[in-house]
């Protein structure tokens, strides 16, 4: 586990490396940021920024620009604490709607955040909304019998927002805690589709007025700038609530979330971090600025140990 | 995010340049900078923007400006003329063996489209090439790979080679391949489970695999909305297998799809397919030149200068 101590050590070290502020500096600044996937805009705003600011506070010693480097980056990420938290409800039942794009993870996510709601005491129930895709309502099966939490599924082909009704009846009768509703992969310029889950969502408000309590959007670490247009579509057809970002065991770094959080203000509330069923931590955004930078450290660890 | 194509970028350095008489460095020098803006935005990875930045920067200050063509112009007629012939040319054909069955692999990330292209590769050979594959479900480890792969395979009416999740990968390979020469198929597609390029267990075992099966083709399924990390992902497949061709799969979508020059950069091996929806007769020949328009984000400029 990486501290928020080590954090700063880290970065420290980065900034040693190069004794001078000059353009030198800002170039590599630059492509660690834009290698990993923050975007073009985002990170040249924070590098005028961060030259701004080594103008106003007259900086000349790389020492002195880490705590403005880290304050910044932080200032994009870090909004209130409880951000990160899921909104369970305390009386009476909690709907969590997941969507996303075509094989960014959301399946196996609903079955890891079913086995961590589970653990936490909660009775949970998973609803199979994705009636298109090939083998996806077995899917989720096996996922429902490694958590040990019932499936409400229909036939492949049946309309989602029937299964959804379905789902929303049997988990209000069985008086469940927790209902975590899959739904069938979508690219968001399908209008068709974004309609269709419009229209699942308004069955869920429909039948608990005061769900879906969580939209939770998935997106792949590995996806570079469409992640943005897949939160300003999903966001303005579901209202998303939060970010689900998957994949970070892989090598790349997910930081177009930061754009996302800075022009959307959406959280990432979770992260996968493999396949398994424990593979699903909470988002830490010490962690996450940390790993952005995680290879260039560990470069030059080595050479360090080689000197 | 507004998505500015480099034809729109470029606006502002030609309004200076116009009324000049002669193109100075400096010019060139503001021009490569919105291309590489442009090319970073459609998620082309910096290391290979770099030097394509490079390589043009040189044509474009050598070349003699047509007389037809504005200097902004020229500077994208270079620019879309270079990363064309750096995707290569058109390119859907798949390998042949000369004696059959021919194997095709297919290897990637999780979750980038390998079981469903499986299916329309499948769908493909049938249609265009009146061959007879088989598939075979390697993927032991995804829940209901297995089931998906068998339900694709209904719905084309065509054999799927299982033996269940129990089984290793390499096994699977290896009796499938005997049942297809026995059965008289022409085609054997292994779909195999989505894996991370570090996972070194498993791609040992995808090593292994292509050990016993020799394959002729080891496609490489890439999605189209990678970022910055393909060349790590690409770079590290081909390392340990020798891809010898990539699939760039949700196509359909609105991304830019710059992962397709990284690949293509760092495996130099031809994309030979484009994956255009979910549907399994969604799977189109990959153009160079419509993929090097999209990334630039410019559709008429293109026309124009054809016409010119
Ligand atoms: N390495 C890694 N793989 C993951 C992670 N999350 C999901 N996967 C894998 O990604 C692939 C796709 O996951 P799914 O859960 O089926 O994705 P989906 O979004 O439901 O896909 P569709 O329903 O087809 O749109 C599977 O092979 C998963 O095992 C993760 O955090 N890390
Ligand atoms: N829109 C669109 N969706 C696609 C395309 N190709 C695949 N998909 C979808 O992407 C998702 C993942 O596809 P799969 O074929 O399961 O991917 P995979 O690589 O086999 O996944 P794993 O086996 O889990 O690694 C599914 O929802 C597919 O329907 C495509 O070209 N366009
Ligand atoms: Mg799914
Ligand atoms: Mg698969």
């Amino acid at each position: 586990e990486k501290t928020r101590d080590s954090f700063a050590t880290k970065m420290n070290e980065l900034v040693y490396r190069y004794r001078k502020v000059d353009e030198e500096f800002f170039e590599e600044l630059e492509d660690i940021l834009i290698g990993a996937d923050v975007g073009v805009n985002t990170v040249m705003t924070l590098i005028d920024d961060l030259k701004d600011e080594v103008r106003i506070r007259n900086i000349k010693d790389t020492k002195d620009i880490q705590p403005v480097i880290s304050e910044k980056l932080a200032e994009l990420l870090q909004k209130e604490e409880e951000d990160a938290a899921l909104n369970i409800q305390t009386d009476g039942m909690t709907v969590i709607l997941v969507v996303g794009v075509n094989g960014v993870g959301k399946t196996t996510t609903i079955g890891k955040l079913a086995n961590h709601l589970k653990q936490d005491g909660k009775s949970v129930m998973l609803a199979a909304g994705d009636t298109f895709r090939a083998g996806a309502i077995e899917q989720l099966e096996v996922w429902g019998e490694r958590v040990g939490v019932d499936v409400i599924k229909q036939q492949e082909g049946s309309d989602p927002a029937a299964v959804m009704y379905d789902a929303l009846q049997a988990a209000k009768s069985r008086g469940v805690d927790v209902l975590i509703c899959d739904t069938a992969g979508r690219l968001q310029n399908k209008v068709n589709l974004m309609n269709e889950l419009e229209k699942v969502k308004r069955v869920i408000e429909r039948e608990v007025p005061s769900a879906p309590h969580e939209v939770l959007l998935v997106l792949d670490a590995t996806t570079g700038q469409n992640a943005m247009s897949q939160a300003k579509t999903f966001g303005k057809s579901t209202d998303v609530s939060g970010i689900v970002l998957t994949k970070l065991d892989g090598t790349a770094k997910g930081g177009i979330v930061l754009a996302i959080r800075h022009e959307l203000d959406i959280p990432v509330k979770f992260v996968g971090l493999g396949e398994k069923v424990d593979d699903l931590q909470p988002f830490n955004a010490e962690q996450f600025v940390y790993g952005l930078f995680k290879d260039i450290l560990e470069e030059q660890e080595k050479e360090e140990i080689e000197d | 995010m507004a998505f500015e194509g480099l034809a729109e970028r470029l606006q502002d350095t030609l309004t200076k340049i116009r009324g000049k008489g002669k193109v100075s460095e400096q010019d060139v020098k503001d021009m490569m900078r919105e291309v590489r803006l442009a090319l970073l935005e459609a998620d082309v990875n910096f290391k290979v923007v770099k030097q394509f930045i490079a390589s043009v920067k040189e044509k474009a200050l050598g070349q003699e400006v047509m007389k037809s063509l504005t200097p902004g112009q020229m500077v994208i007629k270079v620019v879309n003329e270079e990363l064309t012939a750096l995707m290569g040319g058109e390119q859907s054909k798949i390998a042949v063996a000369n004696k059959p069955p021919t194997v095709v692999m297919m290897v990637g990330l999780q979750g980038a489209g390998k079981t469903t292209t499986t299916a329309k590769l499948a769908n493909h050979l049938r249609k265009k090439h009146n061959r007879t594959p088989m598939l075979v479900a390697a993927d032991i480890y995804r829940p209901a790979a297995i089931k998906q792969l068998e339900t694709l395979g209904k719905q084309l009416n065509m054999p799927v080679f299982s033996l269940g999740d129990q089984v290793s990968p390499v096994e699977i390979a290896k009796q499938a391949i005997a049942k297809a020469k026995e059965d008289h198929h022409d085609y054997v597609l292994i779909d195999t489970a989505g894996r991370l390029h570090i996972d070194e267990e498993l791609m040992g075992e995808l090593q292994e695999v292509k050990k016993i099966a020799k394959p002729d083709e080891i496609l490489l399924v890439v999605d189209a909305m990678t970022g910055q990390d393909a060349v790590n992902v690409a770079e590290s497949f081909n390392e340990q297998l020798d891809v010898t061709g990539v699939v760039l799969t949700k196509l359909d979508g609105d991304t830019r799809g710059g992962a397709a020059i990284s690949v293509k950069a760092v495996t130099n091996t031809p994309i030979k397919f484009a994956g255009m929806g979910e549907k399994i007769d969604q799977l189109e020949p990959f153009y160079p030149d419509r993929m090097a328009s999209r990334i630039l984000g410019m559709g008429d400029m293109l026309t124009l200068i054809e016409k010119a």
